[in-house]
């Protein structure tokens, strides 16, 4: 049904009908509208879920933790500094095979501390073994919720799923979505049934010492695991398809007007709901471009990002984020998609853009477009304030 | 898929600590015995079995020698005896 | 054959260890019945090495300081299930896991009123790393971090109050317990489990490898320590004192000459007067002088 609403509350929506057991969140901006919500829906009785007001986000992750273990479906939400509090945790519930669903609400990493939206949070936490999708619209955000029970529990995955929504963006944004109906739900996302659990009728140890002759057996399987991910997230992207009438696609990337671009701009999340308008405008005007939007950031789909780039000339990488020391993240792995291969872009320019909440604009799309023109660059930052680079410290 | 690494009791053997031993090992007279089950309860290996009064034994392939049996018995009904020492049952 | 299927032997504690004993008059008295969160620690090394576990209980270890917060999410799973009036949920560590890097998921545990157990297992350093100085290392204790030296007779600071700080967070029951005296931490847990809420036991475990005394004499050390004051052991339900283990006071140095941990105290008569002036505290405290 559709319905106009912020992108939190749409969260909200649409995991209640999820059904978890238990959630737990801590607050921070800007996830506190979803978990407001969630805990509004637990006092009118209308989700029957456990909800736990912890004292940290490493408690939430904790707690969740806990939770999957016994058996039952959770749910936490956190962004920025939260997750990373909870790191360890959060490397723990994916070394443990639990199926966690977090909702990362991108936001900026301090210092200097800022509230406003990037993506170095979540892309920080890429090693972690967590399935990471990127969401551009507040539909993708409501179904990506919904895809990502369905892979965590699926029992050939049984890895944790971090859904990220640009913070602001779209969580505070009013859009339009289709809310999924609870019977459609309930038809896509049966009930959770555990492959392991703690439960008295049947004793388990879990999160025991594994020492060097067992430790890289369980992270190799891990890997492997993602490996095979990319397939599964084909078959259940046309089995969301089926019941909701919403294609995906394979969830791992989407061509936007990419097949006979000369120039392809990589990105991820909100921003390419601004590059696909600056496409259409080119477009008209006879420019051959085109966006590819990754939608599936781990496991990272090389061999899907390959076939579609690999006869572009020139692509640009946007990160919102960077590798400080090094190449920015995004641009690193699609540099790495064509190594040694035998067709590769002439130039992948790498820009950084849209730190800290700074809005991506149309000119600065155009802009990234135009610098393609020049030789390849590498993490270039767009949109600088050059005056305020010219002051020193202490003047 | 392989792991997560996790146990099921039954399929957990434990290792053979009673290799541990090199000096001393507890041998249970079975003279004055009043079964008032202390041995078994303050073994921190949980490796003392028995029942009624002269019965209790020690499962020497856990029994880390530590000496705790023979110093809580009222009765002083436990002894430790060298480990080399022959006749135990292992 | 072991006689206890709930903790097996077969694990890797070292020969003596009071906190393996502790651990299984915990989880025997607790029951079957019974879920466990273990924080990172002697205790969880030595019962868990793949592919072995001592536990006949399901359990889990995940982090060193949150098995107080993953307890919480097993028993928010339990009561959404609709299974927590029948199974129990036990959240334990050592000291270090407790008082320090743990004070803060306890606290949360604590405020939010789960029913959860939660025993500390207090054998007064960081043992399982090396016998480094936590919170609960009492005063001029001989550990590595805080090592007596010419210019130091050990550990500066006094225990953290931990059974206080808990008995303020106003939960329904609070004890201490002491390995060598392991009927009493037996009735203890059964009470603590037959009452609904957050309930803390702490647990006074020797460890003789890193306290520096003789195996067999695990027990005796326990008890010295109760007998001296250090370690008064006692009841609060409902925030109030509703038992302690009266003594004929020791003194003092009774109990730390059984250890090598003290040992650099012996010929210093003015620091072994401090630590009996802690002891007397205690005693006046809880009032544990036996009357004649």
């Amino acid at each position: 049904m559709k319905e106009f609403l912020e992108g939190s509350h749409a969260i909200a929506e649409i995991i209640k009908a999820c059904r978890p057991g238990v959630v737990s969140a801590y607050p921070i901006t800007p996830q506190t509208h979803i978990v407001e919500d969630l805990a509004q829906m637990v006092a009118d009785g209308q989700l029957k879920a456990q909800f736990v007001n912890v004292e940290s986000e490493h408690s939430a992750a904790s707690v969740v933790l806990g939770g999957s273990a016994a058996g039952v479906r959770v749910y936490t939400a956190t962004s920025s500094q939260g997750l990373f509090y909870m790191q360890e945790v959060v490397f723990n519930i994916a070394g443990m095979r639990l199926p966690v669903v977090m909702t990362c609400a991108n936001r900026a990493i301090s210092a200097p501390i800022n509230i406003w939206n990037d993506q170095q949070d979540s892309i920080s936490l890429r090693d972690a073994g967590w399935i990471q999708i990127y969401a551009e619209n507040n539909q993708e955000a409501v179904d990506f919720h919904l895809l990502a029970y369905r892979l965590a529990e699926d029992k050939r995955i049984m890895l944790p799923v971090m859904v990220c929504m640009d913070g602001f963006i779209l969580t505070h944004g009013m859009e339009t979505v289709d809310m999924p109906e609870q019977e459609k739900v309930n038809k896509f996302l049966p009930e959770y049934k555990a492959l392991y659990k703690l439960d008295p009728a049947e004793p388990i140890s879990m999160g025991l010492l594994a020492d060097p002759d067992y430790y890289m057996e369980a992270r190799f399987a891990i890997q492997e695991t993602m490996k095979e991910t990319i397939g599964y997230l084909s078959e259940v992207s046309q089995e969301f398809k089926g019941v909701f009438g919403r294609d995906y696609g394979d969830l791992l990337v989407e061509e936007y007007q990419v097949k006979d671009a000369e120039k392809v701009i990589v990105a991820m999340g909100s921003v390419c709901g601004t590059i696909k308008e600056v496409v259409d405008a080119q477009r008209a005007k006879g420019k051959k471009v085109g966006l590819l939007r990754i939608i599936t950031y781990r496991p990272f789909p090389y061999a899907r990002i390959y076939a579609a780039l690999k006869d572009v000339p020139k692509v640009a990488v946007l990160d919102k984020a960077v590798s400080l020391g090094a190449c920015a993240p995004i641009a690193a792995e699609i540099k790495a998609t064509f190594q040694g291969k035998k067709k590769a872009p002439q130039v992948i320019s790498s820009f950084v853009a849209g730190l800290g909440g700074r809005d991506i604009t149309v000119e600065t799309i155009t802009e990234v477009l135009r610098r393609l023109n020049t030789k390849e660059v590498n993490s270039d930052f767009i949109d600088l304030k050059l005056e305020l680079l010219k002051e020193e410290y202490g003047d | 898929m392989f792991g997560p690494l996790t146990v099921k009791p039954p399929k957990s053997k434990g290792d053979k600590t009673g290799s541990w031993r090199v000096q001393l090992r507890p041998h249970y007279l079975h003279k004055d015995c009043i079964a008032c089950k202390m041995c078994l309860f303050i073994c921190p290996e949980g490796c003392v079995r028995g029942k009624e009064k002269n019965t209790f034994s020690v499962d020497y392939n856990f029994c880390k020698g530590c000496g705790l049996c023979a110093e809580i018995c009222p009765k002083k009904d436990i002894a430790m005896v060298a480990e080399e020492s022959k006749g135990e049952d292992k | 054959m072991e006689t206890s299927p709930l903790f097996k032997a077969g694990h890797t504690a070292c020969a003596g260890c009071g906190q393996a004993l502790a651990a299984k008059v915990v989880i025997e008295a607790a029951g079957p019945n019974t879920i466990i969160a273990n924080n990172t620690g002697c205790l969880e090394v030595f019962t868990t090495k793949y592919p072995e576990t001592a536990w006949g209980v399901p359990w889990i270890h995940s982090l060193f300081e949150n098995s107080a917060a993953v307890a919480s999410g097993i028993e928010a799973a339990l009561k959404y299930l609709g299974k927590k009036e029948t199974t129990n949920v036990i959240a334990q560590g050592g000291d270090g896991s407790t008082a320090d890097i743990g004070l803060q998921a306890l606290s949360g545990m604590l405020e939010r009123g789960h029913d959860i157990l939660y025993v500390c297992y207090d054998n007064e350093a960081y043992m399982n790393t090396g016998v480094q100085r936590s919170g609960l290392t009492p005063f001029d204790t001989n550990t590595t971090t805080s090592p007596m030296g010419a210019q130091s007779s050990g550990n500066i600071r006094p225990k953290k109050p931990m059974p206080e700080i808990c008995l303020a967070h106003g939960i329904p029951y609070v004890a201490t317990a002491s390995a060598g005296i392991p009927q009493d931490l037996q009735r203890k847990v059964k009470k603590a489990i037959s009452i609904k809420g957050p309930k803390y036991i702490q647990v006074h475990v020797p460890c003789p490898l890193g306290w520096r005394h003789e195996t067999n004499q695990m027990l005796n050390v326990a008890k010295l320590a109760v007998e001296t004051g250090l370690y008064p052991l006692f009841e609060y339900e409902n925030g109030a004192l509703s038992g302690r283990r009266q003594i004929t006071p020791k003194p003092v140095e009774e109990y730390l000459k059984s250890q090598g941990r003290f040992k650099h105290l012996l010929n210093n008569p003015e620091e072994i007067k401090k630590i009996q002036e802690i002891a007397d505290y205690n005693i006046k405290k809880y009032n544990l002088k036996l009357e004649a």
